[in-house]
């Protein structure tokens, strides 16, 4: 039952990763979600401060409200301070990662979260986590449920507002022109990551968010040419490697979240050898044995 | 304080030059890294070694700093390759590939970590402390090893420094001259490579990214010249390993890494905001400078209009008079009138009235011949209609330096009536030219 | 003949330095107009600002009489072809498709309606045989149809288009022009961002010339002569180009507060 629980944590955090990690690779905005899960830290511990409790709702509003400060600093550095992106991504992501592990180091007695839980959670502990109603029963894991809860909004944001994010990832200047607001999309899709990212960021660490929001869809998009179909993709690959990811844990005796991160990479290798499209063996072996002559582009 | 500054302990000393060192070879290498744009290519790196360090604890059984160097090393170079390749041969996008790589990476690596540490091997103690740092454990070996790959790296690099400019700023020119292109990037890779490998000692895989871009990005606000910006980014990397393990001493449940890189940040948002000329405060300075110019120059305008429509340029003149002329917000109109008053080109004739000094009325020629000049550069030079050019010359007639106003002069030749056939004041009206 | 466009004044800056100075014109509608001018003389600035993609310095745009907002329904926007990436995961008529985009039915299902009108811009531009391609596999040209076809479904009535014929092969330039000729005799008006000096005078009837400024705007005949061609190409006005720089240099305002013009 417990790898029941946790095979389940994953693959939710997969999803909802996975769904909102489409649309950042797609904005070639990969790493400002990377940026965002480390920066999300502060808020999580302040929120764990005021609150004095690991409530979810102080949490998210202390992520996103970091979240989208993270997204305000980079953008703040890269125009108003003229600063290249990259270095404008590097310097806010480390400088409020590192406000959040002294945060950790300075009020250890009261914040329940050390430094390399930060890094990899503590998916193991989730089927401890239990959420019991008032008359005594059990409902299974909390972060399930928080998870899940998560997971329908993000259904929902992807399902309504697929053509908003379509077109606004596709071709922005053409949906400005049409007079749809870029900036509105891109501000929803960055609190939807911090959201994310706080969730999960209890039971599965900052990596495996990481690892989630862009290996999945990257592997997707290696292996297909339709939106729709690379969305489908990433969440049968997040399931996959959420199970595959459990056991060679279980086999090594590691970290969960680790070993999730590396199945995700062993998919990754697969679809860019083996990609029926693009695969580097592919196109080596159809070189070599040419089926038939192929009609040409025009 | 005092007992950390004295040094008198040797065992701080050793820590905190250790750390200094670290800091500022990582600083100076991370200058290349910077003007390559490759910030974020640092930032994996630094995640991707974690699996090189495990996998040579495993192979060796220790954690001889050599070995765990080299495994370092290794991981570091492996994950630079991969990038390359994922973004260079597959439709990934290079921060698709970084990102891709940096977590993959580091999951192995905290996979093997937490496997070697539920294998509890007596040994394995501290391998955990390369995921935030640790500064302040670190043994006699460890420092006398790091810090002579340190001094190694800022040897190098001193010794290639010309190319490594070169190669960093146009590559392509770089190759056309004939330098060996190719190899200078692999040195200059493995240098980054090392530098980062060394440099986690002191913040660890997580902020390494920090150690390598901060100083370099705060330097590149105070200087345009690559050695000063070497040498404040290394200055800069000094200082906040010097307080980092400061603060860790005083405080010891401190961490020194991320204190390293929070006042590196602090350090970079100083620069950010007041460095000269490209700090964010010098640029409201000068456009607050460029408001005050602008008030002023119109309200000197406004007082040759008068002038001009009465024939008679000093007599003295109301606020009244001067609103009509113009219609001016009333807190810009009082500022403006005290500010000419007290640089001499006003004076203050009782309540409401003021005349020009005779330097406030050649200032009020200056301004209102720009004016004129461009109006005719306008309809001369661009073929504009003559009644669409008051508006931009209302803005360029503050712009227009001496020497650009040297060449209007002599472009249009001295010309002596605008568009609107009304006379360009001169300081010494020119002669009439001999046509 | 009535306006299709007029600028008022417009002056525009590009990373503040001011690359368009006071451009004033006016377009008829009905016709085919060409802008036309060397590299970096702010044609696509031009047509940015006009598609309110770039905030003018000062000056104004009217679009039928109108402003922008009231009239954005009957404006199309084809941008040009590198502004995307085309290894985006979507097929042709996912493209097309979008030209039915709006603002207020962004959330609502595209009607059957929506999807004929798509369909029948991809058949219009050659391009329907391919609808279900992915727009990766498309050659540079069929690419440009394909943009075309989006701004076709949208049903504007004027059309602004940045390069369309910018690296096309020869079927897609053909297919191209006589759709623009269709366009034209349905009573549409077209504004083309171009660079080949060589077809302009056979495309258009009509040109807009710039180099920063505005060197003449009229009907070709009256533009296309050697002299307005060596004051567009002969390079940018040396004292012009200084100004320019100061502007940049010291943060100036181009224009100053009070004095921003409105539509009266």
């Amino acid at each position: 039952m417990n790898a029941f629980w946790i095979i389940l944590t994953g693959a939710l955090v997969a999803t909802s990763c996975g769904l909102l990690g489409t649309f950042l690779i797609l904005r070639k905005m990969a790493m400002v979600g990377d940026a965002i899960s480390h920066a999300v830290l502060p808020g999580i511990v302040i929120a764990y401060l005021l609150s004095e409790s690991r409530d979810v709702l102080p949490m998210l509003i202390g992520a996103a409200a970091l979240g989208v400060l993270t997204t305000f600093m980079i953008e703040f550095l890269y125009q108003k301070a003229r600063l290249q992106i990259d270095a404008s991504i590097g310097i806010t992501f480390t400088w409020l990662f590192a406000m959040g592990i002294i945060l950790i180091s300075l009020y250890a007695g009261q914040v329940d979260l050390d430094q390399d839980c930060v890094l990899y959670g503590e998916i193991a502990y989730v089927p401890l986590d239990l959420w019991i109603t008032e008359s005594g029963r059990s409902m299974g894991p909390r972060p399930v449920w928080i998870l899940g809860g998560v997971l329908l909004l993000i259904l929902l944001l992807i399902i309504v507002g697929y053509r908003g994010l379509k077109i606004t990832t596709f071709n922005p200047e053409y949906a400005a022109a049409v007079g749809i607001s870029t900036v509105f999309w891109h501000y929803l899709l960055m609190s939807a990551v911090s959201v994310t990212t706080v969730v999960a960021f209890e039971s599965v660490g900052a990596i495996l968010v990481v690892a989630f929001l862009i290996v999945p869809p990257a592997t997707a998009y290696l292996l297909t040419e339709k939106l729709q179909q690379m969305l489908l993709l990433t969440v049968g690959l997040g399931l996959l490697t959420a199970v595959s990811g459990y056991y060679l844990a279980v086999w090594i005796d590691g970290s969960v979240a680790g070993a999730m991160a590396v199945t995700s990479g062993v998919f990754l290798l697969l679809a860019v050898l083996f990609s029926p499209s693009t695969g580097v063996l592919t196109q080596r072996f159809r070189s070599r044995y040419p089926l038939r002559v192929t009609e040409t582009g025009k | 304080m005092s007992d950390f500054f004295t040094f008198s302990d040797p065992n701080v000393r050793l820590v905190t030059a250790g750390t200094i060192l670290l800091g500022m070879s990582a600083a100076i290498v991370g200058t290349f890294t910077f003007l390559r744009k490759r910030a974020l290519v640092g930032d994996a790196i630094a995640h991707a070694i974690l699996p090189g360090v495990c996998l040579s604890f495993i192979i060796t059984g220790e954690k001889h700093p050599v070995y765990l160097l080299v495994g370092a090393v290794l991981a570091g170079w492996v994950s630079l390759l991969v990038m390359d390749y994922l973004s260079s041969r597959t439709k990934l996008s290079t921060d698709t590939a970084i990102g891709a790589v940096l977590s993959v990476f580091f999951g192995a690596g905290i996979l093997l970590l937490t496997s070697i540490q539920h294998s509890s091997s007596a040994n394995q103690a501290g391998l955990d402390q390369f995921l935030f740092g640790k500064a302040a454990a670190m043994t006699r070996q460890d420092i006398w090893v790091f810090s002579g790959v340190a001094v190694v790296l800022l040897g190098l690099v001193l010794a290639f420094f010309r190319s490594f400019k070169l190669i960093s700023f146009d590559p392509a020119f770089a190759k056309s001259i004939g330098l060996p292109v190719r190899r200078l990037e692999f040195l200059l890779s493995t240098i980054t490579v090392l530098a980062v490998a060394t440099g986690i000692q002191a913040v660890g895989v997580v902020l390494m990214a920090a150690l390598l871009i901060t100083p370099a990005a705060a330097a590149r606000f105070w200087t345009d010249r690559i050695q000063v910006m070497v040498l404040l980014a290394a200055a800069f990397g000094l200082l906040s390993g010097l307080f980092g393990s400061w603060i860790s001493y005083t405080a010891p449940s401190m961490p020194t890494g991320p204190w390293i890189v929070v006042l590196l940040s602090l350090i970079a948002v100083v620069s950010v905001v007041v460095a000269p000329q490209r700090g964010i405060w010098a640029r409201l300075r000068l456009q607050r400078g460029n408001a005050r110019k602008i008030r002023q120059e119109n309200i000197l305008k406004a007082f040759y209009g008068i002038g001009e429509a009465a024939d008679a340029p000093v007599a003295t003149v109301t606020v009244e008079a001067l609103r009509q002329q113009r219609p001016f917000e009333d807190r810009a109109l009082e500022l403006g009138l005290w500010e000419l008053a007290r640089k001499g080109l006003l004076h203050r004739h009782g309540a409401g009235t003021y005349a020009l000094t005779p330097t406030g009325l050649r200032e009020s020629r200056r301004v209102v011949r720009l004016h004129r000049l461009w109006e005719l550069y306008l309809t001369e030079r661009m073929n504009y209609a003559a009644d669409h050019v008051h508006n931009t010359a209302e803005a360029i007639e503050h712009v227009i330096t001496p020497e650009v106003e040297a060449a209007l002069l002599k472009e249009l030749d001295h010309p002596i009536l605008d568009p609107h056939d009304a006379v360009i004041p001169y300081q010494n009206p020119p002669k009439p030219s001999a046509s | 003949m009535k306006t299709a466009i007029e600028t008022h004044n417009l002056t525009v800056a590009y990373n503040r330095r001011p690359v368009l100075w006071d451009i004033d014109f006016q377009v008829p509608e009905g016709q085919l107009i060409g802008v036309l001018g060397p590299n970096g003389s702010g044609k696509t600035t031009l047509l940015k600002s006009v598609m309110g993609l770039v905030q003018p310095s000062s000056g104004y745009v009217r679009l039928f009489g109108q402003s922008l907002d009231e009239v954005r329904s009957r404006i199309s926007y084809v941008p040009q072809r590198e502004s995307v990436d085309w290894n985006f995961p979507i097929s042709v008529r996912e493209v097309a498709l979008m030209g039915r985009y709006r603002k207020d039915k962004l959330l609502g299902r595209l009607s059957r309606e929506d999807h004929r009108l798509a369909d029948e811009a991809l058949e219009k531009v050659g391009m329907l045989p391919f609808a279900d391609r992915q727009i990766a596999q498309l050659s540079g040209g069929q690419q440009q149809r394909v943009f075309v076809a989006r701004a076709l479904a949208q049903q504007a009535d004027l059309y602004l288009m940045d390069e369309p014929f910018a690296g096309v092969d020869a079927a897609s330039e053909e297919a191209i022009l006589t759709l623009l000729q269709d366009m034209k005799q349905a009573g549409k008006t077209v504004l083309i961002v171009h660079h080949d000096l060589h077809t302009a005078h056979q495309f258009f009837d009509w040109m807009v010339l710039l180099n920063t400024r505005l060197i003449k705007c009229g009907p070709t005949p009256a533009v296309f002569t050697t002299e307005y061609l060596r004051q567009a190409y002969g390079g940018q006005l040396t004292i012009l180009s200084q100004v320019a720089d100061l502007v940049k240099a010291r943060d100036f305002p181009v224009r100053e507060r009070s004095f921003k013009d409105q539509p009266k």
